[in-house]
Formats: structure tokens, sequence, C-alpha cells
């Protein structure tokens, strides 16, 4: 695990209040400026700006089809923006193959975690560390990512998709873990999963970002998920509508009216959070 | 045979869950005569319609001439009676499912699989009085005075109306009977009806051994001079196999799980016990046979070869490639214009093994010229694609185009015998030598397998089958993947055409027919797509006993039925056992888990019962989120 100095850098910005204030003066990890993204017709990004600092812990939220998992795919490179920039580290990543992203830092918890189901845990934690060649550097990150979750190691010789839904997501952030990566993208990671496993997710999300990880996590989920977040955007038609520190967007009459209703609110309330879009 | 009810399934059974094997038989014993009588009808009727078809097809009056037991089954009478037993035993199943009781089979199994027999085996009554009333020779060139004399056995139609309704009820009764006995009784007579089966179809095979090894006499008292085991030799044959089984009750079982059970050195000592043992049979027998059993050898060994680079591909791969004939073609062709001198544009008559080079290369270029546009595709456009391509090919080296290079239809003749090394010459004159070369590629293949199963590039392969979109997310070039195993899957199968042209001695464009690369597929299909141990043992049997695309099997007399019994063996795989003939521990426990955790949903919807195996079948595969609400169901519990 790359547990660099984050650590100081992370709680700079949680507590800096406004992100913008403490970050003016250095580069953010990964960013987004003005970047569209479409799917054949469907413009499915529009001018979208974000950026995310190392050690922080930040959530972009939205409805249905907003564009949330746009977002990341054009993060990771699975998409190429048709104007813009996806920017790593100071560097326009926009035309380099996701191969390179992910060997400079950038791993993705891919929505319903998708662990290869038919292959073992082992295998599956493998392939997380396909782009790495330093067989010693991966056998101590498997190390760690047991030190994590015990019940991962006792699973090894295990097909993935005979585990648990908890058990999934483990196997599903420790496949991320295993690149080595700088930044963690994580879409929806408490989609499909029981009630009582959901806050326990998010437990553990914090409990990476403390251990040093910088995370980026597309949630609908939003008041659980801005409960651990230093920072949130709010997406609406593939537009950013609200971008605030977390306590600002939960203190937000309009996101509270679209989303801390649940499930239900978020399909019906995107009205609500475009009233404010223009203050 | 085969369609009825398996025996055992290998492979555990999932902990987890109460539904054991037989001993969660919780209810009591269904009523006999309160029947399910329109399940029974529906599975009567389609087993007619079944029998019927068999019939038409000629296959019982083809069949009929090769005798399984003398004077009293022939390999014909008993493709009229696999499907009363199969649907006899079937109609008496019940889905096990967490929450519905499980009845203890009994009298009502039995009668029901009679009736349904009786059902079927009525088919036949009904095509004896409709062959015997009417005359529909012109669209059905089969319906014929002599499938009239076969079913009615020469006693007329209304000995035959009867005698296949007792039949049917006979062989259907038997077929209940089946889920009733226990299961001891049950492996026993399996064993038996399989070793009866299986001496019949060997008959060539051991004869030809027992020749070789001077032990006529022996034989002699098994098999009738006219072919089929003699009654006596069946009898004995059937008492031995049944004592043995008796004897051999969970040893067999015990031990494979024994071996199972070891780990680390121990077990690479046993798995090389293993590999060893099966070595030096494959080495020994050859030295045995004649000459028709090591052609025999030697064609299963080219197909081996080919099932295990195509198992590459659609096994680990998981790129649906229907072209693979391809490869094979031009391996052949590759290998005849580098080694024969009657090549008609370059012949620099190379030494065989010099040649493989040029053949690797060659075969290894194309493989990259047909997958680059090819390999960015995705499931079914790739399929149909690559089917394309396998023709193309066949017609490139048959066109007028060409044939100053590839010689057209007439192909290229006189191709020399593989040289090795100077030690000697593997020409289809010699067919054991042929098959000890064969042996020594399929070893290499295997290993290779086996090595790139375990290795970085063999996971990218696996985890591009299982998930394309995710393996890209985890930086793997899926492109470079995929053409990857193309191309490797390319190289394999034209080991298998560069040995091919040399043991037959010429190449022609009518060898590489569209029919090679289905009969490939199925075969890999059949044996456990994936698995190694699988796809040989599935490859070897089918191709041994049905035969290739060309070549004859022990069953000579199946050839004209050949490709119908490959087509219904799909379909049948297909719904019953997708993981194959010999599954991998994994994927059983995977695919049965999978039910269990439908069966675990199924228990809060309403009972659903006529549904039977289809329908579990189709949601299970359709159930991916259905199977992660089971799961979160019972955790949440
Ligand atoms: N592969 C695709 N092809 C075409 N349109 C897509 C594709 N994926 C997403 N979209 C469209 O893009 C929009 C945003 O989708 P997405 O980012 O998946 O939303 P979210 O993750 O917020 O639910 C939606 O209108 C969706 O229909
Ligand atoms: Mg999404």
């Amino acid at each position: 695990m790359s547990t660099g100095a984050s650590g100081a850098a992370g709680s700079a910005s949680q507590d800096g209040g406004s992100g913008a204030a403490s970050t003016a003066e250095r580069t953010p990890l990964l960013e987004m400026r003005r970047v569209n993204a479409h799917y054949g017709a469907v413009h499915a990004l529009r001018d979208v700006d974000l950026s995310i600092y190392q050690g922080e812990l930040v959530c972009l939220l939205g409805g249905n089809a907003s564009g949330k998992s746009t977002t990341l795919k054009t993060l990771l490179g699975m998409l190429t923006p048709t104007s813009g920039e996806v920017v790593l580290d100071g560097e326009v990543v926009n035309d380099r193959p996701i191969s390179y992203r992910v060997a400079r830092g950038i791993t993705m918890v891919p929505e319903n975690r998708r662990l290869f189901k038919r292959l073992t845990v082992r295998e599956n934690l493998q392939l997380g560390a396909y782009l790495r060649k330093d067989s010693d550097g991966i056998a101590a990150d498997m190390e760690h990512v047991y030190e994590l979750f015990p019940r991962v190691k006792e699973r090894l010789g295990q097909r993935a998709g005979t585990l648990s839904g908890g058990e999934q997501q483990m196997v599903a952030i420790g496949r991320a873990l295993m690149s080595q990566p700088r930044v963690l993208l994580m879409d929806e990671p408490s989609m499909g999963l029981a009630p009582a496993l959901v806050q326990q997710n998010f437990e553990l999300i914090s409990q990476i970002h403390e251990a040093g990880m910088t995370v980026f996590m597309v949630e609908q989920n939003a008041n659980m998920a801005l409960g651990i977040a230093d920072r949130g955007w709010v997406l609406q038609t593939g537009r950013v509508v609200l971008d605030d520190t977390a306590e600002a967007l939960l203190a937000n009459p309009a996101l509270r009216t679209s989303y801390l209703g649940g499930g239900k609110g978020a399909s019906d309330g995107s009205s609500g959070a475009d009233g404010t879009a223009a203050g | 045979m085969s369609l009825a009810e398996p025996p055992a399934a290998p492979g555990p059974s999932p902990s987890a869950s109460p539904g054991g094997d037989g001993s969660s038989d919780d209810a009591p014993p269904r009523p006999p005569f309160a029947q399910d009588w329109r399940r029974i009808a529906r599975m009567g009727a389609i087993g007619a319609i079944g029998q019927i078809f068999i019939s038409l097809s000629n296959m019982p009056v083809k069949l009929d001439g090769r005798a399984i037991i003398e004077g009293v089954l022939s390999l014909g009478y008993l493709s009229l009676v696999v499907l009363p037993l199969a649907s006899g035993s079937r109609v008496g199943h019940q889905i096990r499912r967490e929450g519905v009781p499980h009845h203890r089979p009994g009298a009502h199994e039995i009668i029901g699989g009679a009736a349904c027999g009786a059902l079927v085996g009525g088919g036949l009554s009904l095509l004896a009085v409709l062959i015997a009333n009417f005359d529909l020779r012109e669209p059905l060139v089969n319906w014929s005075p002599i499938l009239a004399d076969l079913l009615g056995f020469n006693r007329g139609t209304a000995f035959a109306v009867i005698i296949w309704l007792a039949i049917g009820a006979a062989v259907g009764a038997a077929g209940g009977l089946l889920r009733v006995v226990p299961p001891l009784a049950r492996r026993v007579l399996w064993t038996m009806v399989l070793t009866l089966f299986g001496a019949a179809v060997l008959e060539s095979l051991t004869t030809d051994l027992a020749e070789g090894m001077g032990i006529e006499g022996l034989i002699e008292w098994f098999y009738a001079p006219r072919g089929g085991l003699t009654i006596t030799g069946a009898i004995a044959l059937a008492a031995g196999s049944g004592v043995l089984a008796f004897v051999a009750r969970g040893r067999i079982k015990g031990a494979k799980s024994r071996i199972d059970a070891l780990e680390g050195p121990a077990r690479n000592r046993a798995n090389l016990g293993l590999i060893l043992a099966t070595a030096a049979v494959l080495v020994i027998l050859p030295m045995f046979a004649g000459k028709l059993t090591n052609e025999l050898l030697a064609n299963v060994g080219l197909f081996v070869l080919l099932a295990l680079g195509l198992n590459i591909v659609v096994g680990l791969a998981g790129i649906l490639d229907l072209g693979y004939v391809a490869f094979f073609a031009v391996g052949s062709y590759s290998a005849a214009v580098l080694t024969a001198a009657t090549s008609p544009k370059i012949h620099p008559e190379l030494p065989w093994f010099v040649a493989l080079i040029g053949v690797v290369l060659l075969t290894g270029l194309v493989g990259l010229f047909i997958g680059a546009p090819v390999i960015r595709m995705r499931g079914d456009y790739l399929a149909i694609v690559t089917l394309g391509f396998g023709e193309i090919i066949r017609l490139l080296f048959l066109s007028d185009w060409l044939s100053g290079w590839f010689g057209g239809s007439q192909g290229i003749t006189n191709i020399p015998g593989a040289e090795i090394f100077g030690l000697a010459t593997v020409a289809g004159t010699d067919p054991r030598s042929v098959f000890y070369l064969v042996l020594a590629f399929c070893a290499i293949a295997i290993y290779v397998s086996w090595r790139l199963e375990r290795s970085r590039i063999g996971r990218a392969w696996m985890a591009v089958r299982e998930d394309e979109t995710v393996a890209e997310a985890m930086g793997i070039n899926t492109v470079n993947v995929k053409l990857l195993a193309f191309v490797v899957g390319a190289v394999l199968g034209s080991f298998s055409g560069a040995i091919f042209s040399a043991k037959v001695g010429s190449v022609f464009p009518a060898s590489f027919l569209i029919l090679v690369s289905i009969v490939i597929l199925v075969v890999v299909i059949f044996g456990g797509m994936g698995n190694i141990v699988g796809v040989v043992a599935g490859s070897a049997v089918l191709i041994g006993v049905l035969g290739g695309p060309k070549q004859p099997g022990l069953l000579a007399e199946f050839s004209e039925f050949k490709l119908l019994i490959y087509g219904a063996l799909l379909v049948w795989m297909m719904l019953a056992r997708p993981e194959g003939l010999i599954p991998s521990v994994r994927r059983t426990r995977e695919l049965h888990q999978e039910e269990m955790a439908q069966d675990a949903w199924l228990r809060g919807q309403t009972e659903d019962d006529n549904g039977g195996r289809d329908a579990t079948a189709s949601t299970a595969a359709t159930s991916g989120s259905t199977v992660e609400a089971a799961r979160l169901a019972g955790e949440s519990a």
C-alpha cells in the first residue's frame, strides 16, 4: 500500500472547511476539467469539473442515470471525453489507455463489485495486481489484504461467486488494493448489500481512508456517504449542480429533500436539487 | 444409454444446504395411483415422438446389424429402449427445494414410470399401425416394410402394437425402479450395464489386443463369432462387474477424496503417479494392438490435440471460435507445401521437423491475420465471423486462384512421412508410430495448457472470459490477450494438421469441412470447457466411439447418425450438465451452489412443480441478481 505522507494532507483538508482555501497551492491528484462525454448521441457528462486531492475522501451523489458511473469510467479511461481534460497528477491523460492510468495509481471497484465469479478468491486478488511485476511487493500486499480482511484469507481457494455479499465486497476492495492505488474509485459500494451490511461497508471505507488512501466514491445513499466524506458533488443529468463540503451538503435543504428520504426520494427529488443549482 | 439418469454426480455436495443425497426424504411416499397424469402424458408424448423420429431416421434398422449380446439385444433395439427408460426414470423426478417436502420414492415412481414408458413405447405401436395402413415412402424413405418387420419382430402389426406397449411399460417401470432401489444397488446395476455396453462397444479393440497378446481363446469365449457378447460371456461379465462394484462400494470415491485432500508434495506425488501410470498404459498398449486399432488411436489423438488447442481459445479465454478448422487446414497445407516434392509452386522438401517451424510461423501469422479484425467483436458476432473465416480458408485452398500453389480440388499428394531425427519415419503405413508422435504432441499440449492456466496470462484469459469490462478495468489489454489466445490455439491446431498431412500423405480441401470445427467444439463442451482432463477424456471417448467427421470410430455403424448424435448430445449437455462430463470440482460446486441459492429464493415463492429441470436450468442461467438476492436474504436472516 502507498502509505506515504497522505495522512497529514488528508486531515488538513478534512478540517479545512472549504476545499478551495486549503488546496489552492497544491495540484490535485485527479482532476476533471470541463469534461464532456457522450455515448453516441447521449450526452452523458456536461462540463464537469472535479478535483480530488491526495488523502481526501470525496463523494459524488446523484440519482439514477445522472452520469455517476460515466464519470468514473471517464476517469479510468474506459470512455474518452469528447472535450475537456482528465488530469492525473498534473498530466493530461485523455489519450492514455486504462493500463497506463492503473499503473499510475487509479483503480476502480466497479458497480455491483463484479468479481470474476468462477475464479478463486486468490486469482481475483492476483488479477488486481495484473500490471505489477514486483512479486515481493505483491506478496506483501496480499498479506496486507489478509490483515484488513481475515475472512478473505480463509476463502482463498473458493470461487468468488460463492461468497456472501459482504465477503464479495471485501474481495472487491482487496482486488482493487492489490494494484497499489493512489486513488480508489468506488462505484456505489453499498448497492445490493443487505441493510445490516451497509453501515459496516461505510465503516470499512472510512477505515481504508484513514490508513491513507484517497477515495472517490459514487453513491446514491447520500446520508451515509456524506457522513464519512470530506467533500461532495451532486450530479444531475450529467451536470454538477452542487459542490460543497460534506457538512454543508448535509445541511443543504435542497439535498435534504432530494436524497435524505432514501431510495424513494432520489427518484422524485431531482427537481429540488435543481433549484439550488443556480444559487 | 447416456440419456438416462446419470450415475451419482461427482464432486462434493454443498455442505451449507440440507438437501443431501437421498437422506433427506422427509415426506412419506406418494400414493401409487395419485399420479400427475398431465406430466406423464406430456413426457410420454414427447418420448413417443422421439421414438418415431429415431425409427424414421433408420437408426434401428441400420444398427440392428451390430449385436450387443448375441441373439438378445442389438444396438438397433437398444436405440429403441433408451427413451422409455430415460422418461420412465425422469417422470418420477422431484425437484429438490429447500422447504418443499421431498417424498420417499416407492410404488408411485414405478407405476408412473411404467405408464410413461408405455406411452413412449406406444409411439412405436402407432408407427407400426401407420406403416401397415399407409404408404408414406415417398417423402419418408425409411417408411419401409423392413422397419415394420423390425418393429413387429416379424410377427405382424398386432404383435408390434402389443409388444411395444409391453416393452415400454416394462422398461419404463425399470426406470422408475431405479429411483426406488437403494443407491448401492443402483450403482451396482449401472456398473453392470455400463460394463456390458462398454465390452460390446470395445469388441474390436479388445479382440485386437487379445490377438496381440496371444489370448484369443479367452476372447472367443466372450464374443460371438458374428459379433456381440455371447450369452455366457455377458452373464459372466455382468456378474463379475456387479460383484466388483459391490466390493468396491465407497472405496473408489474414498480413494479419490483422499487424493483430493492431499496437499503440497504428497499431492504432487500422487498426481505424478497417476500421470506416469496413464503414460505407461498409453505407451505399452499400442505395442500389442494391430493396425486398425492403432489407426483408431492415432485419429483419436489428432482430435485430442485439436480439442486441447480449442480449449485454450474457448475454454480459457472464452472466445467462441466456430472456425477452428482453419488452423488445422493451414497446418496441414503448410506442412504439405514445405515437405512434399509434389507441391505445385514451391517445394523446399524440408525434413518434417524443420518444416514444423515454418508451420508454426505460418499458422501463427494466419491466426493474427484472422484474429486481429475478429477479436474486437463480442459474443455472437465473433462466433459468426469465425464461422465465415473457417469456410473462407477452405475455399481459398479450393480456389482456381490459388490452385497454382495448393492444387485446387486435387490437393497435394505424395506427402512424405515425418522423419524423426533420422530415427524413424512416421507415416500412415505405420499407424503405431503416428500414434506415438501424436501422443508426444498431446503431452506437450497438455503441459503447455496446464502451465498457462496457472500463469499470469492464463489468469488474464479467464478474467476476460468471466467479465471483459472488469478485466479491462484491471489494466488488462483485452484485445492483445485474446489475440494471444487465438494464436496459441491456432498453433496447437497446426501441430495436429502437420501430423495429419504426414499420416494421410495427401491433403484436400474436402478434409477441412466446417464439420470438423463443430465436432471439436462439441467434444470440448462435452468434456467440460476449460478442464484439461475432461477435454482429453471427453474427446477420446467421443471420437473413439463415434468417430471424427470422416474417421470411423469403434461403433462404425454410427457413421451416418454421428452428427445427429453429436447434436443431441450437445443439446442435452447444455440442459442437464453444463459443467461437462467430468467437471472440475470448482465448477460443480459453483453450479450447484447457484441451484441451492435458487432454491432458497424459491422457498419464498409459490410452489410450482411443473417447471421441471428446464425451468430451473434456465432461471439459474440468468439469475445473477437472483442469486445475489438469495444470499442477502440468507445473510439478513
Ligand atoms: N454503455 C452505454 N451506452 C449508452 N448510453 C449509456 C451507457 N452507459 C450509460 N449510458 C447513459 O448515460 C447516462 C448516464 O449513465 P450512468 O453514468 O450509468 O448513470 P448513473 O451511474 O449515475 O446511474 C444515462 O442516460 C445512461 O442511459
Ligand atoms: Mg451507475
